[in-house]
């Protein structure tokens, strides 16, 4: 058992996701399943072996430092759940 | 003419160039078979007539002109996982709630621009994180398919479920899918259509949405290997909006088709012989074999040994980049909200209601295996045994041209029969997810039937941009194994 309670909440804190007691401990048992599952990894010697970076080699592309899009405020505003004018509306973060 | 939706693509095109029939008919004869079947399937969560009767109407009007486009009138369903303006989109999750993007994805743009018309957007498991459909906010998707005397309502795979179950069902000619572990070839394989899942780069990702960034890619799945053909050509693009785009000209594939396998050297993996595989599928191995031995190519026997660990380093890899793509889930630019008692409060809250059971699962894993301290254990190690899984692949590659392993372990199984334990849905995945650890070319031909009286697939394994060779190796194993459809349409109202 890899996962107690006490970890699942704290992975579901960085997560941001809101986790029941009830829940928290199936989930013990769940990740501690996945976790258990993917350490047979253990038994592959890559001290030697670089891990992946990218599956096919290329270049990162590049291109002209300049702005190519823009102006376009009302489209990225057309989906927010709580808006006004041209703002996102969210709960009140400095006292 | 009657029955238009059970044409394949290619005689679909072939008879609107001939003039048999409108793009309108076509159109009207697929949205009648959706609206008859969505009940029973659940493969469409959006169905959208208005937009698919105008672009077959306009379709109409450039054939009359003698200006058909490639795709010119051909009815398309989209896995809801592709952005399209203007029409809602949501992966299939509560969290994009009535999410409508303002932009289109490159590869549906590029369909539209070939002249295909848009039928709806098509269910698949939420996020793409499944391999049964069962996972959408909008309920499980049915096979149309069923077991020899038998009601039971069985998958059609995932995570492109809607694809598969509307692509065998005649609801669409040919569908967009995606693949991050399995999820175009297993449903093809377990539904008796086919599915490719081309080269990571080799279609854009830009506007679908992310699962995992270095695992996703868009493919067809299609009623024949010809038309994954014709559907991957227009689907392929280099596009400078996705920085892994791959700067390669895309083939004509449809023309490699009838240039058979003669010589062609087959790679036979051990390593996918399985303790405790079914003998089904076992023969099924063998049939392929024979038959593409019977179409002139060699087999070779070959070594792949990391394939036992690509599955365990993949739900390594695959959560962890999805705990960092669902980041943008928040609740304040777009998708639903919930208020909390502040700030963190309302994240925790929005993301707890929005996300389902196997999302929430698989970004606490992918948080846990990120988090300090646990970085080197987990996730640089999977990357280190994915950068053997790759080298596996290349040190075959030196002697043969493609592989040919079975694409599942088994047929399609029941809906809430493999529930419990996570990892058992996991290892439905186990024949693909190779494929997109090292990033190739990987496709799924209906090869036979299961003893239960339903589909069985193939996978064939390319080289990076060997799909030309995988389409030729393909449409050997169908010359010889034939279509399979559905014998009974049950779900017909």
């Amino acid at each position: 058992m890899q996962v107690d309670a006490a970890a699942v909440q704290r992975i579901a804190r960085l997560a941001r996701i809101k986790v029941t007691e009830e829940e928290a401990r199936a989930l013990e048992q769940e990740l501690s399943g996945i976790l258990d599952w993917v350490k047979q990894l253990d038994e592959v010697d890559t001290s030697e072996v670089e891990p992946m970076t990218r599956v096919i080699p290329m270049t990162l592309k590049e291109r002209p430092d300049v702005v190519t899009d823009g102006g376009i405020a009302d489209e990225i505003m057309a989906n927010a759940p709580v808006r006004e004018d041209h703002f996102f509306v969210v709960p009140k973060v400095v006292e | 003419m009657t029955d238009l939706n059970k044409l394949t693509l290619a005689e679909a095109r072939d008879g609107l160039r001939r003039g048999q029939f409108s793009a309108t008919e076509l159109t009207r004869a697929l949205l009648a078979a959706i609206e008859s079947a969505n009940t029973s399937l659940n493969a469409y969560v959006l169905p959208t007539p208005e937009i698919a009767l105008r672009q077959a109407q306009a379709s109409d009007a450039r054939l009359a002109k003698g200006e058909a486009r490639p795709l010119e009138g051909l009815p398309l369903g989209i896995k809801d996982l592709y952005c399209t303006k203007g029409v809602r989109t949501t992966a299939c999750s509560a969290i994009l709630d009535a999410f409508t993007p303002t932009y289109e994805s490159t590869v549906t743009q590029n369909l539209w621009d070939a002249g295909a018309v848009m039928l709806g957007k098509l269910n698949n498991d939420e996020f793409a994180m499944g391999s049964s459909n069962e996972t959408s906010c909008f309920g499980p998707v049915t096979n149309p398919w069923r077991r020899r005397g038998s009601n039971v309502a069985l998958v059609p795979g995932g995570s492109s479920g809607g694809s598969s179950s509307a692509v065998a069902a005649d609801l669409c000619l040919a569908a967009t899918a995606t693949d991050t572990g399995g999820s175009i070839r297993q449903p093809a394989a377990i539904t008796g259509t086919v599915g490719i899942k081309p080269t990571y780069g080799r279609c854009s990702r830009w506007g679908i949405v992310a699962f995992a960034s270095s695992l996703d890619q868009a493919g067809p799945i299609t009623k024949t290997v010809r038309d994954a053909a014709i559907m991957l050509r227009h689907m392929a693009s280099v596009d400078p909006k996705d920085s892994t785009s791959v700067d390669a000209p895309v083939p004509d594939y449809e023309a490699v088709l009838g240039q058979g396998v003669q010589g062609l050297k087959v790679g036979v993996p051990k390593e996918y012989r399985m303790d405790g595989m079914p003998r089904e599928i076992e023969a099924l191995w063998q049939q392929g074999i024979a038959w593409l031995k019977a179409a002139g190519a060699t087999i070779h026997d070959v070594s792949l040994p990391h394939t036992k660990y690509a599955l365990p380093a993949y739900y390594i890899v695959a959560p962890a980049e999805c705990s960092s793509n669902l980041a943008r889930y928040d609740g304040v630019r777009y998708g639903l909200r919930k208020s909390g008692t502040d700030l963190i409060d309302g994240y925790e809250t929005t993301r707890r209601a929005g996300f389902g059971a196997e999302v929430r699962r698989r970004v606490l894993i992918g948080t846990y295996v990120l988090s300090a301290g646990y970085y080197d254990a987990y996730y640089l190690k999977a990357q280190k045994v994915r950068t053997l899984i790759k080298r596996d692949f290349d040190e075959a590659y030196r002697t043969v041209d493609v592989l040919l392993t079975p694409t599942t372990p088994g047929p399609a199984f029941g809906i809430g029969e493999v529930g419990g334990d996570p990892v058992q849905m996991y290892l439905n995945d186990i024949f693909t997810v190779t494929v997109n650890m090292a990033g190739l070319p990987g496709i799924s031909v209906p090869a036979g039937l299961s003893s239960e009286g339903t589909p069985l697939g193939l996978q064939l394994i390319g080289k990076p941009f060997g799909e030309e060779t995988l389409f030729r190796a393909a449409q050997a194993i169908e010359d010889a194994a034939g279509r399979f459809t559905v014998p009974a349409r049950w779900w017909a109202r």
